[in-house]
């Protein structure tokens, strides 16, 4: 049995961990600004940010929220997986890589347009080296998240950094939540409903 | 040569997003990569990218890219010896 030990949830401007608000912004302030309020309000000091687009500086910096008083220390790095999905895969940087190529082709635009590359600055900043994978949906699918992250578990992982992690536009939308093995923090079982629940 | 390392520094926070540093914070001699600045290859592909569109040199033999690209002065002394064929 799995369970969802922790969560961030970012709507808009606002930024709630285990239910509680934690940091938020005037819902007027542009999203690169609250980003960048929120990387600060975090305490993470990782210059690499400023290179990342804005669906991995969103990513990034919840992961920091959602592991900082963690257990995450307690298990091998190479056994935590990180399972997200989003709607609008890299759209935002995709659009933006091919506006800049009128000009010349930003290598640094480029590397942004996958979406699984904010999985990957996850797993680069805390060196996890397990099942990794990116989902696109229409929507949030709890049940879908849910039953993969609950197969990855029952094989090497020990523990699952998970969730949905959407920017497009001014629109932020991110849900991270964690999965370990054994009951911590919320300790609420991992389950398609749970996590629609905590989605909404 | 001031001028132009002094350009650089501008140009090299802009194309590489370095908002963190301002151009005062990067020493003319300061390594780039791995140590001092810390750019990595994606940033490398961005210098390279930044010299053609802004003083129009490609780099013809890409062995020379480390020497190149070492620092900002050996940046402008490139591009200076460049300008001058």
């Amino acid at each position: 049995m799995a369970f969802i030990t922790g969560y961030v949830r970012v709507k808009g401007r606002e930024v709630m961990k285990n239910g509680s608000p934690s940091f938020s912004c005037s819902p007027d302030t542009g999203l690169d600004e609250f980003l960048e309020q929120f990387y600060g309000y975090t305490g993470a000091v990782y210059p690499k940010f400023y290179k990342m687009d804005r669906m991995c500086r969103a990513g990034f910096t919840a992961a920091e929220l959602l592991l900082r008083d963690s257990g995450i220390s307690e298990y091998k790095v190479a056994n935590v997986g990180v399972i997200l999905a989003n709607a609008t895969g890299s759209q935002g940087s995709d659009m933006r890589y091919l506006e800049a190529s009128a000009k010349a082709p930003s290598p640094a635009l480029f590397v942004y347009t996958l979406p699984n590359i904010v999985a990957g600055e996850i797993c680069i900043r805390h060196r996890f080296g397990g099942e990794n994978a990116f989902f696109v949906s229409p929507a949030f699918e709890g049940e879908t998240l849910a039953q993969y992250t609950g197969m990855v578990m029952n094989d090497a992982a020990e523990a699952c950094v998970g969730g949905w992690v959407d920017t497009m536009d001014d629109h932020c939308d991110v849900f991270l939540y964690l999965i370990e093995n054994k009951p911590a923090g919320t300790a609420l079982v991992l389950s398609g409903r749970q996590l629609e629940t905590l989605y909404q | 040569m001031e001028q132009l390392m002094n350009d650089l520094k501008k140009q090299i926070i802009e194309a590489l997003n370095l908002k963190h540093l301002k151009p005062e914070n990067i020493g003319d001699d300061q390594p780039l990569f791995v140590e001092g600045l810390g750019l990595d290859s994606i940033d490398a592909l961005e210098l390279i990218v930044l010299l053609q569109q802004k003083y129009n040199i490609r780099i013809e033999n890409p062995q020379e890219g480390p020497k190149i690209f070492r620092s900002v002065k050996t940046m402008a002394e490139f591009i200076t010896a460049h300008q001058a064929r």
